[in-house]
Order: C-alpha cells, then structure tokens, then sequence
C-alpha cells in the first residue's frame, strides 16, 4: 500500500528536485554572505566606537526580537514601496543573509570577549597593528568559541528558509504544499519533505556536536 | 472586528503574492511611505490587539505542553536502557533537523488523513508543542547533567535515595540553571508562532496580513505587528534578566 502511494508520487520528483536545489541554493549563498557581514559586524561591535556598537546592537536587537516571517513580509512588501524592485528570490536572500548576519554577529561578539585581555596587550606591546591584531590574536582564539553555535546557526538558517516559501518561491516545503494541493496525502509529502531536509541538517548537527565536544563542553551553549 | 468571510478558507500569503505582482499600483499611489496611515492603524487596532492576545495564550500553552513533552523526553533521554533512550534521541533529532514550517504542514495536511480532524488553532498549538518540546528537552538534560557529580556521591553517601536526591540536590540546582535558557526558548517559541498565520490561525501576523490584503496597505500591517512582537520579545527578555537577578547568577555557571 506504501508502494502504491509512492507511486503516485513519483511524478512528482523532478519538482522535489528542484525545490531541493532552491533550498540548497537560497541557504548557500546567505550562508556565505551572512557569515561575512556577522564577522564584519562583529568585529565592528567590539571595535570600540560607541555609537557603531549601539546601531548594530540595536538593528541585532531589532532582528532577534521580531518573526522572520514579519522580516519577510516587510521587505517583500515594504522596499519596492521606496522605488527598491525586488523579485521574491532577492528578497530571499537579503532576508536570509539580514537573519544570519545578526545571530553570527552575536556569536563573534562572544568569541571576541571571551579572548582574555592580555592577550590583547601582549599584542599592543608587540607592536602589532589594529588589523594584524584582530587576524594574528584575538580571531585565531576566538574561533574556538565561535566555532560550534556556528554550525548550529547553519542549520537553524537552513530551516528558516523553508519560511521563504510564503512569498512564492518554490522550496522544498513550497514543494510540499503544491503537490500536496493535487495528491491529498500530507502525511507521506511532508515526510519525505522531511527526510528531504533531514539530509542536508543532520550532518551539520553532528558535526557541531563534534565540535562542541572537542572544544570543550563548557562553552557549548546553542545560540537560538 | 469580523474577519472577511472570503479569507478563512485560503492560504493567506499565497494570495498576498499575487497582490504584490501589480506592483504599480503600490508605487504610483504610494511613493516612499509617505501616506503612511496611521488612521488605519488605529482603525484596526481591536484587530491587532485580538491577534496580540491570541498570540499571547497561544504561546503560553504551547510552552506549558513543550514543558510537559520537554521533561518526558529528558527523562527518557537520562535513562541508561536504550529502551526509552534510542526513541526519546531519534524524535529529538528529527525535530531539530526539519523546520517547524513543514512540521506544521505534516500535522495540518496529515492528521485528518488519520482521521483527527482538529481545528487549526489546535494543530497549531499542538506543531509548537512538540516542536519547542524537543528543544526544552535538551535544555532540562543539560541543567540536569550540569549539576557536578560529587553533589550526586554526597546524596549518596548520606543515605539519600534516588528520588531524594533528584528532589533535594539535582532539581533545585538544575532549575536555576535551565530557567534563562528556558526563557530563551519562550521567546523562540513567541516567534514561531508567526507561522501559524500560514495555516490562517488568526493571530498577530495574521491580523497583519489582514490589513495588508484588505487595505492594500502592507507598510501600516506588518510594522505595526512588528512593534508588538518587539513589546513580547522585551518582555521576555526583561523577564529572563529578572529571573537571572532573582536567583544571582549569570547563566549556566556551575558552581562546585
């Protein structure tokens, strides 16, 4: 009877594909340039300019604190209201990259303060500059810390792209909801939906675990 | 306010998409926000505050039934049989590689194909339920593991017996350091509960889209909505300061 079901779902597969690609795709390139911007806006934070460290914490505070589907919706819906022209999959991925810029943000601002100060001084004393500082001392020992939340945050980006679904872009749980509109078994499409994004999550859970335990259990606090 | 008959049925944001293909009505007659209404805020105001408070209840029991889902896993998780340990991992697992979006489809799309015909509020609570309980779950095992092993031989060597010292030694320790985490979950939980308006559960975001759909008018709907998570979310998180201040320590110190 499983076998009959599956069947019926067979012609469906090259859409599952597909919707597979998107997902890997929207969270590849936001993964990419969220870590980027999360590191810049991190080091910026702890930089020690007032004023940028209270901007980006208040945007920080603004994304962590509101729904990424209300993210979403304001600059699907919002932006091209000030002339800004954005098809859904743009929008996307500045949702996506806005998300994960602010958690990695977070994350390397605990890794940077968690690097104990002399180390700081023994570098100002050896004459090392701003830049030379930040990439020879405080970064390389930060990322022990910054490391295992890291990943965690890779897969919560991951799920949280499936909410792009709701303006349009066929995802893998976009995917879901349409062949389930034409083959009426939610049950089995959204458990393989399931198993579609189990593959690509749980490695990346096992490996920040991995990573967790061999950096020392004490920091491995999951970042929400 | 009376939700228009037309929207109960459909997916909301679906429908919201094709308003948003005819782009040129929103720039030619709105350019750059600048007849931003707060009339119509105020209008729909008794909406917004009915999807507040929907959101507000909602959230509350759906953390009570992720407490509830959360201890029995922890609990499973804690024994040393792989009779209830094997289960109690592979659910929490599968919870936290799967998002909660397509977990809510699988319950609202696959109970009634069980037969379990419930209505989308219920669904709703009860996808926020068992996915927030997987991540509570994994809260309780690490306040619980935390608790140093000599204060368990000290229970021990004072003749204490194993639901002693898990009443007098390990839980009251444990559940200071699991209630700021815990807090965090809530907060994680007040936001997901956004995607319930997906399966038109009328709650904030919903009341958001509403206004969006009606009044053409997104800006007005979504940042107001907006604020009111930003009010929830300050709450909370003055809440889990309180909470840190009240039992004097910064969160997750173990002290020996």
């Amino acid at each position: 009877m499983i076998w009959q079901q599956l069947q019926s779902l067979a012609g469906s597969y090259p859409l599952a594909l597909r919707g597979l690609g998107m997902t890997v795709v929207l969270s590849l390139i936001s993964l990419v340039l969220g870590t980027l911007l999360g590191f810049g806006l991190g080091i910026l934070r702890t930089g020690g300019n007032r004023l940028i460290s209270a901007a980006i914490g208040a945007w920080v505070d603004l994304i962590r604190g509101t729904p990424f589907l209300v993210q979403i919706f304001l600059i699907f819906f919002i932006l091209p209201e000030f002339g800004i022209e954005l098809d859904a999959f743009t929008a996307g991925i500045i949702a996506l990259t806005n998300l994960a810029a602010c958690f990695i943000c977070e994350i390397v601002v605990a890794g940077i303060r968690s690097v104990p100060t002399g180390q700081v001084e023994a570098a100002l004393a050896s004459g090392l500059s701003r830049w030379q500082r930040m990439r020879q001392v405080v970064l390389p020992q930060a990322m022990r810390i910054v490391l295992p939340p890291l990943v965690g945050q890779y897969v919560l980006l991951i799920k949280d792209s499936s909410v792009v679904s709701a303006i349009g872009l066929t995802d893998l749980t976009r995917v879901g909801w349409l062949v389930v509109q034409r083959v009426p078994n939610g049950l089995l499409v959204f458990f393989l939906v399931g198993v579609g994004y189990f593959i690509v999550c749980y490695p990346l859970i096992m490996l920040a675990r991995r990573l967790e335990r061999r950096m020392g259990a004490a920091h491995g606090e999951v970042q929400l | 306010m009376a939700v228009p008959a037309t929207h109960c049925c459909s997916l909301l944001p679906y429908s919201l998409f094709t308003i948003r293909q005819s782009p040129s009505l929103f720039i030619t007659a709105r350019p750059m926000l600048e007849n931003f209404s707060f009339r119509t805020i105020v209008e729909y105001l008794p909406l917004f505050g009915q999807g507040l408070v929907t959101t507000v209840w909602l959230s509350a029991l759906s953390f009570a039934g992720a407490l509830a889902v959360g201890i029995v896993l922890a609990a499973m998780n804690l024994q040393r049989g792989r009779l209830f340990r094997v289960p109690a991992k592979a659910y929490i697992d599968a919870v936290r590689a799967t998002p909660l979006l397509a977990q809510l489809y699988f319950l609202y799309f696959g109970l009634p194909r069980l037969g379990f015909v419930l209505p989308e509020l219920v669904v709703g609570i009860l996808a926020l339920s068992l996915n927030s309980g997987a991540y509570v779950a994994e809260i309780i095992r690490a306040g619980i593991l935390s608790i140093p092993r000599g204060q368990v031989e000290a229970g021990v060597a004072s003749g204490m017996t194993y639901v002693q010292r898990m009443r007098f030694v390990i839980l009251p320790q444990a559940f200071k350091v699991t209630i700021p985490p815990l807090l965090g979950q809530a907060i994680v939980l007040v936001k997901d509960s956004a995607l319930l308006s997906l399966i038109s559960v009328s709650e904030l975001t919903r009341a958001g889209q509403l206004l969006a759909s009606d009044r053409f008018m997104p800006a007005e709907g979504f940042i107001t909505i907006a604020a009111f998570y930003l009010l929830l979310y300050y709450g909370l998180k003055g809440l889990a300061a309180l909470s840190g201040r009240w039992f004097g320590l910064q969160p997750a110190r173990s002290s020996t």
